[in-house]
């Protein structure tokens, strides 16, 4: 280590935080930061309310107690949460690669929208009459994902995407049953998102698995050989969760139409395809859009999310209340089954309208870029990830050989065999380099699978610096490098988590009694 | 060294005198990926044949595994807790799970042994 004259290190390297504990544990302006129990104190509180004038009890006879909440003041609260989100990640401090997610800029124009008053400051009980912007955005928004996906309906209430997978879904068997054709399978393939068997599932069906052919994608024969008249529909991912475009899909919908059934698409990575491709002209019959993904309103941290759902004209009678109608110039929502005339909706899956929130965030994405603007996005998402395998399909391995990925990359982790680092390993290491892993071990037929998804927010420089990390670590794994992924993290705020065990035996309560690290 | 036998939710148990030692098979490892945790039976528990007697979490699935054989828990490798991941390295040799002091070695011939196991696992693609 160089020092100047004074003895002090003049280089970013010099020093280390574990040669040089500090009295507090703080390391520099990073706070160890205290539960907010430990901080709060029962003394104290951050509002004076005056006493209550003495008055009859309505209580029942219950005696007023303490109830051992901690009091802050206001500034004690501010900071508490301040530094707590700031050990936290973001898509607005880094790039947030986690393939399947579609981590993109939320722009700061949906947020400056979304606070206007007449959509932020509004309440799901107000009169139509006082509300009619907000009903015309939600219809507006509405006329905009069916353009964009070439169906007859839509429902914008689902609140993310497994909720949209239910919508979907519950559609599908409102149909069969009102057609009196009860069913009671559901083909997922085996690449498929852990939500797609989960909701089939919990609509009472059993799942049937379609292996995935060499190249990872479906065929339509696979599909074929397992169909038949016990099955209500299909659900696929397009492009799939190994970021690769089901290119038959239309002879995979053709089988499932032929056979009676319903083509569920899961619509979570509809961000590579949109302005390029129509899900209705693929055969679709249904397919949930995540607002927080293909049309950047905030995701992760709680989002929250919001995933509306599109129909083809034999679903469409099915979709849940509430919707929007237009009379004129006048706006009104249908709220009951009994309202929605000539339709026969499944019932209702929310108990207001949607993410209002949402709604106003993704249409200002929509009407900010324009279609062309919108189809640049999807082109540059599905070039960021091709950059991405460019730059490492030399040093990384893919696991169906080296293809042109739609706007994430997969490897798995043959090039780690032997080096005795593993997919987390690997992973940890990133967080050391300053970057936020990728989506590991999904999807589950590749092994130590990571998946990689840059979207289309990030310039150049940014993947070049990327890929330069990578490429660094792959060497260092592969020259035997090892303590450098085995112990990773070493400079987060904290070593690497026992992540198992804080699943399996969460300590979920705070005593003052006991030490947080005693488990039960 | 005494014959490995199988099963077909792919526990395997070697027997060792009275004592059978179990584990989970090379195949069934490699089908969960990394291993981050184990979960053993205390020793004097008495299993029945098919009991769910351990529990293995990997990166990807959570999975039971069942007894092979009826009897009683004399030993459980306690290092798996420590270094689960030594499953993956070792698992039909340091990464046995448990011992069982059978109570009917006649359950033995219900197994698999090398051979049909591995045609198993190949039919099973």
């Amino acid at each position: 280590m160089s020092m100047n004259r004074g003895g002090r290190p003049t280089s970013a390297q010099g020093g280390g935080t574990a040669d040089h504990p500090t009295f507090t544990g703080n390391k520099a302006l990073q706070i160890e930061e205290p539960l907010l129990f430990e901080v709060g104190d029962v003394s104290k509180t951050g509002v004076d309310l005056p006493e209550p004038p003495e008055g009859e009890s309505r209580l029942g006879g219950f005696e007023r107690q303490d109830i051992g909440l901690p009091g802050l003041t206001e500034p004690e609260t501010m900071r508490h949460y301040v530094r707590l989100s700031q050990k936290n990640f973001a898509i607005d401090a880094g790039i947030y690669p986690l393939g399947s997610c579609t981590m993109k800029h939320n722009a700061r124009l949906n947020e400056k929208m979304a606070r206007l008053p007449g959509f932020g400051d509004i309440h799901p009980l107000q009169p139509e009459s006082t509300v009619q912007g907000a009903l015309e955005l939600m219809h507006t928004l509405a006329a905009w994902l069916l353009e964009m996906t070439g169906m007859a309906g839509v429902a914008l209430s689902p609140k993310a995407g497994a909720h949209g997978e239910f919508c979907g879904m519950a559609a599908i068997k409102a149909a069969q049953l009102a057609k009196g054709d009860a069913r009671s399978v559901v083909l997922v393939p085996e690449s498929a998102h852990g939500t797609n068997p989960a909701t089939a599932a919990l609509l009472g069906y059993s799942v049937r698995d379609i292996p995935a052919r060499e190249d990872g994608t479906v065929s339509p024969d696979a599909v074929r050989e397992v169909i038949g008249p016990d099955v209500a529909g299909i659900m696929l991912t397009n492009p799939n969760t190994c970021g690769l475009f089901e290119r038959d899909i239309v002879a995979i919908a053709d089988a499932v139409h032929e056979a009676g059934a319903y083509f569920y698409c899961d619509g979570a990575n509809f961000n590579a395809i949109v302005g390029k491709a129509r899900p209705g002209d693929l055969g679709v019959d249904c397919m949930h859009i995540n607002l927080h993904k293909t049309f950047s309103t905030p995701h992760g941290g709680g989002g929250p999310g919001s995933g509306p759902v599109v129909f083809s004209k034999a679903l469409a009678t099915h979709a849940p209340v509430p919707y929007v109608v237009q009379d004129g110039d006048t706006y009104a929502l249908v709220e009951t089954a009994e309202a929605a005339k000539g339709e026969e909706p499944f019932g209702r899956q929310t108990a207001f309208h949607g993410q209002m929130g949402m709604f106003v965030r993704a249409l200002s994405y929509m009407m900010s870029h324009g279609s062309d603007g919108m189809r640049q996005a999807s082109e540059d998402a599905v070039l960021n990830a091709n950059y991405i395998r460019g730059g490492l399909r030399d040093v990384m391995t893919q696991p169906f050989g080296d293809q042109v990925c739609m706007h994430e990359v997969l490897f798995d982790d043959t090039f780690l065999k032997n080096t005795g680092v593993t997919t987390l390993d690997f992973a940890k290491a990133m967080i050391d380099e300053g970057f936020h892993p990728m989506t590991m071990y999904f999807p589950l037929v590749v092994h130590g699978a990571m998946l990689i998804e840059p979207t289309e927010s990030e310039s150049k420089a940014s993947l070049d610096q990327f890929i330069a990390t990578l490429r660094d670590l792959t060497r260092a794994a592969k020259e035997g490098d090892t303590d450098r992924f085995t112990g990773a993290p070493y400079h987060a705020p904290l070593a690497r988590l026992d992540e198992t065990r804080a699943a399996r035996q969460p300590i979920l309560r705070w005593s003052p009694e006991r030490p947080a690290e005693a488990a039960e | 060294m005494a014959e490995t036998k199988y099963m077909e939710s792919h526990e395997y148990i070697r027997l060792d005198g009275d004592v059978g030692v179990v584990g989970i098979s090379k195949y069934a490892q490699e089908q969960l990926g990394d291993v981050v945790f184990v979960e053993l039976p205390e020793t004097g528990k008495t299993v029945s044949k098919g009991d769910e007697a351990a529990v293995v979490e990997s990166v990807k699935a959570a999975s039971e595994v069942y007894a092979p054989v009826s009897g009683e828990i004399v030993e459980a490798n306690s290092e798996l807790e420590a270094n689960p991941g030594l499953v993956n390295e070792d698992p039909e040799g340091k990464a046995w799970f448990m011992k069982i002091k059978l109570s009917d070695k006649g359950e033995l011939d219900t197994l698999m042994d090398a051979d049909a196991y591995d045609k198993f696992v190949e039919e099973q693609g």
